[in-house]
């Protein structure tokens, strides 16, 4: 009844559409229990300095050897920036899967596309399997696709805000018009506007802290996979559109009454 | 000699090697990346490479991260 096609980003193919941040948790073993209970097949993790004084435990302990690994470039502020850290994770042997992130506005830190777009253009020509991190523009989307990128990964709300799809109209032109995998990034803060995403016909949805952050995060991170599962779906069965006029569910005729008006 | 680690600076024995620095400072110096003075150094060169005065190392790890 329901045959759904993997997901499939450079060739690789997943049959989780959820992609998982590790990011915030309170402790290791919330994340572990998430990355189990979502069945996540891809998470998202970060490089910073080594924190000399403060021995710190070690994020890849937790995180199952089949699980790939996407390293995000938060913390640059340029493509330059973005190269680095990404090139940084690639001789870690950890593989060359890099999640594109480049903020340098720290009020409401939004990705800076034009930014994105020459990291993506460097990195991609090195090998490196590229998922930018965009407000949703279709020409960047568009410049992305011509730089190399693996997929486009749209926010749906300022990062960590919890807001949902705020700029829902704007991922739909690029699920319309762009030929990659669109991965709907950052403010999802609940199963239900995971699904939607899903629903309007995302490839696949990341989501951090609103799991991390939940009094459960397993339980949470369970919720969401369940919802981008049924959202999916909801959007292969061809969702009939939404319409402004009322239209009844049960026949207009044969009623149980004479002269009906 | 002085060197700068994490934009810290550090004074350290003449001669040593990077390995010893990322063993000496790291809990899991095997996912500990290293970059000298911009250079990326893989594992198996941290041995054979010594640190000089002024040089500006960066020693990186995986975190937490969305």
């Amino acid at each position: 009844m329901f045959n759904d096609m993997p997901l499939v980003i450079a060739g690789k193919t997943f049959n989780s559409r959820f992609l998982l941040g590790t990011g915030k948790f309170k402790n290791k073993s919330d994340l572990a229990e998430s990355i189990v209970s979502s069945g996540t097949q891809i998470v998202t993790v970060a490089l910073r300095r080594v924190d000399l004084e403060r021995h710190e435990d070690n994020v890849l302990e937790h995180i199952p050897k089949n699980v790939t690994l996407l390293t995000n470039t938060s913390g640059a502020r340029n493509a330059q920036e973005a190269v680095r850290i990404a090139r940084l994770a690639r001789a870690s042997g950890c593989g060359n899967w890099v999640k594109i992130e480049v903020i340098n506005d720290s009020k409401y830190l939004l990705p800076d596309n034009q930014e994105t777009i020459k990291a993506t253009e460097i990195l991609a020509a090195e090998g490196f399997v590229v998922l930018p991190y965009v407000s949703p523009d279709l020409y960047t989307a568009r410049a992305l696709v011509k730089a190399g990128a693996a997929t486009v990964m749209p926010l749906g709300s300022f990062i960590g805000s919890n807001q949902g799809l705020k700029t829902k109209e704007l991922i739909q032109v690029l699920i319309n018009e762009i030929d990659l995998p669109i991965v709907v990034d950052a403010g999802i803060g609940a199963p239900s506007q995971a699904a939607e995403a899903m629903e309007m016909g995302a490839a696949a949805v990341l989501a951090n802290t609103a799991v991390a952050t939940a009094e459960q995060p397993a339980v949470l991170a369970r919720a969401f996979a369940l919802a981008i599962e049924a959202g999916r779906m909801a959007y292969l069965s061809g969702l009939p559109r939404q319409t402004s006029a009322a239209d009844a569910s049960s026949p207009l005729t044969g009623f149980l009454y004479d002269n009906a008006q | 000699m002085n060197v700068i680690i994490n934009g810290s600076p550090k004074h350290l024995n003449e001669g040593v090697h990077l390995e010893d620095i990322v063993r000496d400072l790291c809990k899991n110096p095997a996912h500990v990346i290293v970059e000298l003075n911009g250079a990326i150094i893989s594992g198996p060169e941290r041995s054979a490479t010594q640190v000089k005065d002024g040089d500006r190392l960066e020693l990186v790890a995986f975190v937490g991260g969305g």
